[in-house]
Formats: structure tokens, sequence, C-alpha cells
């Protein structure tokens, strides 16, 4: 009992900590500024060209991310010649609008970052404001962003996670499992019967298997990873539009290339209605091949999305009102969703792939009438 | 806006990081882990077909064994049976056996007296013979010893001879 009581209060203390630790740079701004929380959400659950730390937005410890632009050839530096270049402040009187945006110094010259996209500067060596988007080129951007570290980081500890428990099989054979291998099987295990086999014809699912367990186990652990509210975590991976447009994409194509005649006879011809239903049913069933990966984008990337959001939200209420005893309600309210989103890390990729394998499933279906 | 719009530079990298994770994984990881649980899988189930089996066998043996434990049983109990009779029977053949032997023997002491006495009568006989001879001739010479006896004997005699 003592010591369960320790370690709840040790527990405490980390999480107070933690909290400050990576919530300080708010604590600046709203010295200098009213505390925006919209801002300030946006900002971490967007990608970024550096990877915050701790400290001051500006001038805090931060792991300057490599910029890759291809404009002309390849050019390679460090984002800190934007971070730490020349801040610009555009007015516009007219519309009452003021923009900053940080000009690159050093191998960054000629080019400017504002909200996390880099452009090519004009000829007058500035950005163009329209409205409130500028109207500069944009090179390619091809940057190791702050997604895209967490994307590498993410990848290979699924890798060598997997590596470990395969080594695990490879030098024992096949015995009951110990270690990373005994908490990881019955997962892969999971995978493999209650989505694969479950949705998928018995004889045709054994190739989809691969496809499906690395679906799961990177949007799973990639969740994970978003939760650690520290370096190497809490990149919002999963809730980019980007990667779960990928996956969903990925999915589409399984599904579009795993189709037998039996599924393209269904959305060219449908059987068993009148001809002009037919006809009529053709661009219904084409807008649902498309519809099925779309669902599976928006779900993952609005879940973990939300689940960031809020999490900040309920930290951002002792900031809101500028007093410490409000940590007493928003640090055991965002634990709570804390530990829900643990839960809702896994679920979601179990739906990815549950949903996927359905979908692929039904492209691999013999007919049956 | 930009929260929904896709990202150039992470797509291009996504689709490289994820097909490489794909192939990698496909190849090194899943496949031996795949494998090796199915390897598994299937010695767990002929594992248990075996134990199943050999219940079954052991079942058999066992209902053979108690068939062969209840007539070696039956067996016995006849073997048993069979020696109480023979034991029995020899005991019945072995007093009847000395029934006769009794009776027979019996038989030839009876008939041992009845010669013996038979012999010892005629001897009897023969010595009472032999003895009434020397009486009678005793008598007769002491009877005869006048001629007035004589006469007397003759007539007496006579007489007998008539009144029988």
């Amino acid at each position: 009992m003592q010591q369960a009581g320790k370690f709840s209060s040790l527990l405490q203390i980390i999480v107070f900590a933690l909290s400050f630790f990576v919530f300080q740079p708010f604590v600046h701004a709203s010295e200098e500024e009213n505390f925006n929380v919209g801002e300030m959400i946006m900002h971490h659950i967007k990608d970024a060209h550096e990877w915050h730390i701790a400290g001051p937005e500006h001038g805090g410890t931060s792991i300057y991310l490599p910029v890759i632009l291809y404009d002309n050839g390849f050019k390679v530096f460090s984002s800190k010649y934007f971070y730490h270049g020349k801040e610009v402040e555009v007015a516009k009187k007219l519309e009452s609008l003021s923009f900053h945006y940080m000009e690159g110094v050093g191998p960054a010259k000629g080019y400017a970052l504002y909200h996390e996209e880099i452009y090519k500067l004009n000829k007058n060596g500035e950005l163009h404001f329209v409205g409130e988007h500028p109207h500069n080129a944009s090179p390619t951007d091809l940057s190791i962003t702050k997604n895209v570290a967490s994307l590498l980081f993410g990848s290979i500890l699924i890798l060598l996670i997997m590596l470990s428990v395969a080594g695990f099989y490879r030098k024992n054979g096949a015995v009951a499992p110990k270690g990373l291998a005994k908490f990881f099987e019955p997962i892969i295990v999971m995978v493999r019967d209650d989505i694969a086999k479950a949705n998928i014809d018995k004889h045709k699912y054994h190739k989809y298997v691969p496809y499906l367990l690395t679906i799961f186990f990177f949007i799973w652990i990639n969740n994970m990873l978003g939760l650690i509210p520290i370096i190497p975590g809490g990149a919002n991976l999963t809730g980019n539009i980007t990667i779960t447009l990928f996956l969903a994409f990925c999915t589409l194509l399984v599904t579009v290339f795993s189709g037998n005649k039996n599924y393209w006879g269904h959305i060219f011809w449908m059987p068993g209605i009148p001809v002009p239903m037919k006809i009529f049913m053709i661009p219904i069933e084409l807008i649902g091949i498309l519809t099925k990966p779309f669902a599976l984008m928006i779900r993952l990337f609005a879940n973990i999305t939300a689940g960031h959001i809020i999490v900040l939200a309920l930290i951002s209420i002792i900031f809101i009102n500028k007093n410490i005893a409000w940590a007493g309600l928003s640090v055991p309210m965002a634990l709570f969703i804390s530990v829900l989103e643990i839960l809702v890390a896994f679920l979601q990729g179990f739906l990815f792939a549950m949903l996927s394998a359905l979908f692929i499933g039904a492209a691999v279906e013999e007919a049956h009438h | 806006m930009d929260l929904i719009l896709p990202d150039f530079g992470l797509l291009v990298w996504t689709g490289l990081v994820f097909s490489l994770l794909l192939f990698l994984l496909a190849k090194f990881a899943w496949k031996p882990i795949l494998n090796a649980v199915n390897a598994r899988e299937q010695k767990i189930s002929e594992a248990l077909e075996l134990a199943e089996k050999t219940k079954a066998e052991m079942q058999a043996l066992k209902a053979e064994n108690d068939q062969i434990l209840k007539e070696a049983r039956a067996e016995r109990d006849q073997i048993l049976k069979e020696a109480k009779e023979a034991a029995n029977g020899m005991v019945e053949d072995a007093k009847g056996k000395a029934k006769d032997e009794a009776a027979k023997i019996v038989e030839s002491a009876r008939q041992t007296i009845n010669s013996e006495k038979a012999a010892a009568m005629a001897e009897l006989k023969n010595h009472v013979a032999s003895l009434s001879l020397e009486i009678a001739e005793k008598v007769v010479r002491q009877e005869l010893s006048s001629d007035d006896k004589q006469k007397a004997l003759a007539t007496q005699l006579a007489g007998e001879i008539k009144m029988n």
C-alpha cells in the first residue's frame, strides 16, 4: 500500500513537472501578450521544421531539423537559419492585419518561413500577402520536418521491436514465447485471426496479413508515440491528414487491385436489379469505392487530432486562468483523457486494419448466389 | 485550412518510409513470426491429437486388461472348483475303495472262520468218532465178555430194531 502511495505521488510530481516542462513557452507568451489557446493548440498539432523541447518559442531549446528544398537542384540546410533568421513584420493598415514571417539567413537566404511554409522571396526580397496568405512561389519542400522525424523514429522502433520478436523465434524455434515476443504474439495473432481471417476468404487471407499487420502496428505505435509529451514523442503524426491520406490510399490500392470479377461485376452491372437501375448504380458504386478509404482517412485524422486538442486544451485551463491552483482540475482531467487516448490509440489502429480487411474481403469474395 | 491539406514533402517521405517498412517487416519480421506461430499451432494441434489418441488407446488397453483380469479370475474360479471337485471325487473314491476293501476283508475273514470252523468241526467229529469207537470197543469188550451178555445184547438190539 505504501509503495503504491509513493508511486502515485511520484507520478503526480512527474505529471506536474512534465506539464510545466512542455508548456513553459506559454507562461512566457502570456507574460508578453494574451495567451491564445487556439493558436497554441494549432501550433502543436501541426507540422514544424523544428522539434521544440522546452523554453520559450523563440530562443528556447529546440532541435533544428534539416530543411531539404528542391529548387533548381537540392538545397540542404538547418532550419535554424529560419528560426534564428530575421523576423519581418508586414502590416496592412487597410485591413488592420499584421503578419510575422521569418526571413532565412545564411544558406536559407532568399527563402522565408511563414506558418511553417517555405516561400521564395520576391524581387523586392519580401513576402507579398494577398488577403491572409502570401502570394509567393514555394519551392518543393522535402524537409525532415517534425512529422518526418517522428515517422522515421516510429518506423525504426517498429522495425527493431518486430525484428527482435522475429529473432526470438529464429533462435528458439516454435516454442512458447517469452519477453517481447510474449507481449506481441497475441496481438499479431489477433490481427491474423480476428482481423484478416474473420473478414477475408479463408483461402486468400494469408496474402493480406503482412499488410494488415504493418498498418495496424504503424498506426498503433505512432498513436502511442504521439501521446508521449516530450521528444521523441508528441508529434501529431497519425493525426496528420497526409499520413492518413497515404494509409487510406494504400488500402484503396490493395482493394482495387485485389478486386475479382465478382467485385467489379457488382460495381458495373449490379445483379438482381432492372437495367435502368443497373446504370443508375454505376456512379454510386464508383463513388463508394472512394468513400470507404475516405472515411478511413477522416476517422483516423479526426480521432487522433481531437485527442491531442483535448489534452492541450485541458492543460491550457491553467494558463488561461493564470493560476496554478487550476492544475488541480486540469491535470487529473488531462490525465484521464490521456489514459482514454491510450485506448483510442489501440482502437483506431484496430479499426483501420479491421475496415481495410473488410474492404479487401468484399473485393475478393466469390459469388454465392 | 492547411490542417486538412496534405503536404507534398510529408507524403513523399511517408510513401518512402512506409513502403520500406512494409517490405522489411514482411520479409524479416512477419514471415518468420507467422511461420513460427503456425508451426507451433500445428505442433500443438498434433500433440493434442496424439494425446487424444493415446487416451483412447489407454482406455482400450485398460478395457483389455480388465477383460483379461476378469477372464483370469473366472479361470481361477473354474480351476479351484474343478480341483475341489477332483479332491472330493478322490476322497469319495478312496472311501468307496476302503469300504469295498473292508467288506472284502470281512468276507474273506468270515470265509476263513467258516472253513476253520468246518475243519475244526470235522476234526472234532473225527476225534469224537474215534473216541466213541474206542469207548464202544471198550464197552463192547466188557459187555461181550460172556455169552449171556452177548445174547442179552443181541436180543435187546433186536428189540430195538423192531421198535424202530
